[in-house]
């Protein structure tokens, strides 16, 4: 092409710009009138669905979860409450740099790698522009280093909320049970409109068997939101019924007195009312606190109460079971007279041991040396195990098993907490269909003394304590004493329910057992004197010692040389004042060894916190 | 010369105060509409916030002057200096490319210590000015030789801006340049060839898109594939337009923009805002103003005096014509999310500067015409 002249021809030019230019103007055109037709589709055929779309964007049904319901003692003392709790939270849309912001955050206020690692978890979870939170239960001074430096960290926010909260600590915990996380276990049973905005449920003790109650009904309110999810306005409300009040029938000061009596022992003490069945004092020690595990105990935390030899978690009260010992004896006493096996003047010689006939096998008295000659009255008194092998060889097992199950044994006392259970009261039955084992006469002879397959409850004994005490009648225990319904002033009292009236054959067997568990106390010989002398009224009482491990025919009980582990629990059963009983008590204490040294004088504290006496 | 064919004839009476100042008084009138309906969507759009108004009311200041500093240079000087303007900006580019800054993941910004500029925006008119002047002296329509020449005159700035990267301005950019080629007279056949060359080669494009752009073509097939995350963006402008109907939820009453569902709206998404809050008839007079200014630009193109001119006038319409195309397309959800704010109304930017220097060349261009006898 080199060196050719290529003249312009600007008419064709101007012609072709032009045409060329309306050529583009009209493809413009056609664009736009997609676009337009896209407009109409989106504005006039779709504009009720986009409606409907924008205002599901704009309108949120909230949920408005009720206050839960506060538990008070007896007297009114505050067990479980509310208490304003605030948390930290970040919305990760409105924060640039995730990782800056929680290094400057962690200056002011303590983060964890626990709370770290559950933030990151929910972070990857929720939507960008949802507050995730990071810290719960902010304490006043971070909260108040965080608002002086809040201009630093947009998208990070403290919001407030109610947290249960125990005010008392460890007191009554295995009673009170404790508050939790919902976790998907707990989802799937519980109602899941209702619990639209619930973040805990009571994970055991009270707070769980009476969730339902304690919860409330769940209020709902119609907002408007903007998309970061604040409220601009509230549209609707219906406003949520809290939970109602529970009051106990716990006596705190009694609680208290009982814990502290345990001192340093495992075990288990129940205090009861036995003209009602109001449980006056739940005990199991050790105790533990509640509270950190309101909102998710740490691990570590969690584990040393888990690996805790002496099992603070375990409810020893509810689940512990435990053989009797010779708490059972004023119980055979009484089998024994009402079905005429006994009387208030057979005797029987106790040379230190008891043998079956045409057996070698000897059967020991805790005294060596014997009892002598015993009727009923120092057989209970000095807790002759002599009098009852004989005693029980002559009835039988089947006909103590008879007579024991009016007293509760064998089965669940039916008091208000979740999770108790049952004991064990044998019979041949029992050992045929459990065991497939017939059954031997010499477990016939130890069940009369409160040992082998025997196992009873802390509750049981207590309300079986309270039928000797209040003539035969079997009360439900019973935990909580009223319920009070938001925002009314009027008790809901829980009444006392009787689940059996024993049938009394003669009231004077009835006098003579008591009579005797009076001498174990207040008489010179009794096991328990120790805590009758001084005592301003007059106690009932049986002391009982329960074998941890079996002894050889003759070996010798050494407490010393046991390990601590092994030793003998230590039982008292008692109910006072003698004339007017208000209150009975059974007492275990965990490898305690003796029961009149021991648990005994645990049983006086209680009963001295509860009748007034003021504890030393 | 060749007199007889400029559609209408300028007679020296009818020359006034507009010529002396150069300016074009309809695109001057549209442009100042548009910029009242935008800072009117503006307020809303930023809640009610006077200083975001008052910050881009600045920002026009400095456009409409430069608009008007652009209109007195004679397009003459302006063809003159094309070539220099041109090769400032590639180097600006390379500058870029070696040492420029980050922001928002993509290098696009030249520290001139002075201002911080985007040479990119620079080349936005230099291109389309470049490509006109060198066609402008070829005898029309262009030869394949010419073409190819005039193909790597568009290429490798919009390659090197795609590299930043900063695709829908490497678009725009590429587009001005073609719609030189095109006014020039490119051979249909060659259109059809170049056309299925790019759908051919669309497998490689998707190759060399980073995830995000990749991301964002998925996003427009299915929105809804990832509500919350990628298609959000358009799920939420979608319910705002279409929420807004015909006559729209009244000003300031944009339940999507006022409760921040619509995501970016005082900039890139502000459409939407003027769609949700004024429906579909505030959207027709956006529209009607738009179309004007195009139409406007097309008519200056057809008056200009020389193929230079010509050339470039029209480049400059039609450009401006994809750029709110683009971005409109792209909230109404028919084209992919490229990242071009509204011309004119969304907040910041230097593109809007850049935006009225086009409409200063176009000024320019229709005021230095030389009195034609009649």
């Amino acid at each position: 092409m080199l060196g050719r002249v290529h003249l312009k021809d600007h008419l064709f030019e101007t012609r072709l710009i032009t045409n060329r230019a309306i050529l583009l103007l009209v493809a413009g055109g056609l664009l736009l009138s997609i676009l337009l037709v896209r407009l109409l589709y989106l504005q006039v055929v779709s504009h009720e669905h986009y409606t409907t779309l924008s205002e599901d964007n704009r309108v949120k049904l909230q949920p408005l979860p009720p206050n839960r319901g506060l538990i008070f003692d007896r007297n009114g003392i505050l067990l479980a409450e509310n208490m304003p709790s605030y948390r930290l939270e970040i919305t990760p849309e409105q924060v640039d740099d995730m990782g800056a912001t929680l290094g400057a955050l962690e200056d002011i206020i303590e983060i964890r790698n626990t709370d770290r690692s559950r933030f990151e978890k929910l972070l990857a979870r929720k939507p960008r522009f949802e507050a995730v939170p990071l810290r719960f239960h902010l304490n006043d001074e971070e909260v108040a280093r965080f608002s002086v430096n809040r201009h630093r960290f947009p998208g990070v926010d403290i919001t407030a909320g109610l947290a249960r909260h125990y005010p008392q600590g460890p007191l009554a915990v295995h009673a009170l049970g404790y508050v939790g996380r919902i976790d998907e276990k707990a989802l799937k049973v519980l109602d899941s409109s209702n619990y639209r905005g619930t973040s805990h449920v009571g994970k055991n003790g009270i707070e769980k068997t009476y969730e339902d109650l304690l919860h409330g009904k769940v209020g709902l309110q119609q907002v408007e939101t903007t998309a970061q999810g604040r409220i601009i306005r509230v549209l609707k409300r219906t406003p949520p019924v809290s939970g109602s009040n529970l009051y106990l029938t716990i006596d705190s000061h009694v609680q208290k007195a009982a814990e502290q009596a345990f001192a340093d022992f495992s075990g288990s003490a129940i205090a009861m009312d036995p003209n009602n069945g109001d449980i006056l004092a739940f005990v199991s020690k050790p105790t533990y606190d509640p509270n950190p595990f309101v909102n998710g105990i740490d691990y570590d935390a969690y584990a040393a109460l888990r690996n805790n030899d002496k099992e603070p978690l375990f409810n020893r009260a509810l689940r512990g079971q435990y053989p009797p010992g010779s708490t059972v004896k004023p119980f055979m006493g009484l089998a024994g007279l009402e079905t005429g096996i006994t009387s208030e003047h057979s005797k029987t010689y106790c040379p230190g041991f008891y043998m079956l006939p045409g057996k070698d096998r000897k059967y020991r008295d805790w005294k060596r040396t014997g009892h002598g000659t015993v009727d009923l009255n120092s057989a209970i008194t000095q807790s002759c195990d002599v009098y009852f092998y004989d005693l029980a060889q002559s009835m039988g097992i089947d006909r103590i098993h008879d007579y024991l199950q009016h007293f509760g044994f064998g089965k669940a006392a039916g008091i208000d907490i979740q999770g108790e259970l049952p004991g064990l009261l044998p019979s041949k039955e029992w050992k045929r269909s459990r065991r497939d084992q017939p059954w031997f006469p010499g477990e016939t002879i130890i069940t009369g003394i409160g040992q082998g397959f025997f196992l009873v409850t802390p509750i049981q004994l207590a309300v079986a304590t309270a039928a000797l005490a209040n003539g035969g009648q079997m009360l439900k225990p019973q935990i909580v004493h009223a319920e009070q319904e938001a925002e009314s002033d009027e008790l809901q009292p829980h009444h006392p329910q009787v689940l059996e009236t024993l049938t009394i054959g003669e009231q004077q067997h009835w006098d003579m057992v008591i009579h005797a568990m009076t001498d174990v106390v207040h008489g010179a010989r009794g096991t328990a004197r120790s805590i009758g002398k001084d005592s301003p009224y007059m106690i009932a009482g049986k002391t009982g010692t329960a074998q941890v491990f079996g002894l050889k025919e003759e070996e010798k009980y050494d407490a010393d040389a046991i390990a601590e582990k092994l030793r003998d629990h230590a039982l008292f059963i008692a109910f006072a004042p003698l004339d007017d009983p208000k209150i009975a008590v059974a007492v275990i204490v965990e490898n305690g060894g003796g029961g009149g040294s021991v648990a005994a004088p645990i049983a006086r504290t209680i009963m001295d916190a509860y009748l007034g006496k003021p504890t030393p | 010369m060749s007199m007889i064919l400029s559609p209408h004839r300028e007679d020296a009476s009818q020359r006034g105060w507009q010529y002396r100042l150069h300016i074009d008084v309809p695109l001057l009138i549209t442009l100042v509409a548009v910029s009242a309906l935008g800072l009117i969507v503006l307020y809303s759009a930023g809640g009610g916030d006077i200083e975001l108004v008052e910050r881009q009311l600045v920002r026009l200041g400095i456009a409409y002057t430069c608009m008007l500093v652009v209109a007195q240079f004679p397009p003459r000087l302006l063809q003159r200096l094309t070539p220099w303007l041109f090769v400032t900006g590639i180097l600006f580019l390379l500058a870029v490319l070696v040492g420029g800054e980050a922001s928002g993941g993509a290098q696009r910004w030249l520290n001139l210590y002075v201002v911080r500029f985007q040479p990119s925006e620079m080349m936005k008119l230099a291109v389309p000015m470049m490509v006109a002047w060198y066609l402008a002296d070829t005898r029309l329509p262009p030869n394949r030789r010419q073409l190819l020449a005039a193909a790597i005159l568009i290429a490798v700035p919009m390659l090197m801006i795609a590299r930043q990267p900063d695709l829908g301005t490497a678009l725009l950019i590429a587009s001005s340049g073609i719609f030189v080629v095109f006014l020039a007279g490119l051979q249909w056949r060659l259109l059809a060839f170049f056309s299925v060359l790019v759908a051919a080669a669309a497998p490689l494009i998707w190759h060399f898109m980073r995830d995000y752009q990749r991301q964002r073509v998925m996003t427009l097939l299915n929105p809804e594939s990832d509500p919350l995350g990628s298609g959000y963006h358009i799920i939420q402008s979608k319910i705002a337009i279409g929420s807004g109907g015909l006559f729209g939820k009244g000003w300031m009453n944009g339940t999507q923009s006022q409760l921040n569902f619509l995501p970016e709206r005082s900039t890139d998404f502000i459409f939407a805002v003027l769609g949700e809050e004024f429906g579909f008839f505030g959207i027709l007079l956006l529209f009607a103003f738009y179309t004007i200014i195009v139409i406007r630009g097309i008519m200056i193109s057809i008056q200009a005096q020389d193929t230079y001119t010509r050339l470039l006038a029209g480049s400059v319409a039609m450009t401006f014509c994809v750029y709110f195309i683009v971005n409109t397309g792209m909230v109404t959800g028919v084209l992919p999310v490229v990242g071009l704010p509204l011309p004119m109304i969304s907040y910041g930017g230097t593109s809007i500067v850049t935006l009225m220097a086009g409409f200063g060349i176009l000024m320019s261009i229709q005021t230095h015409r030389k009195l034609l006898p009649t």
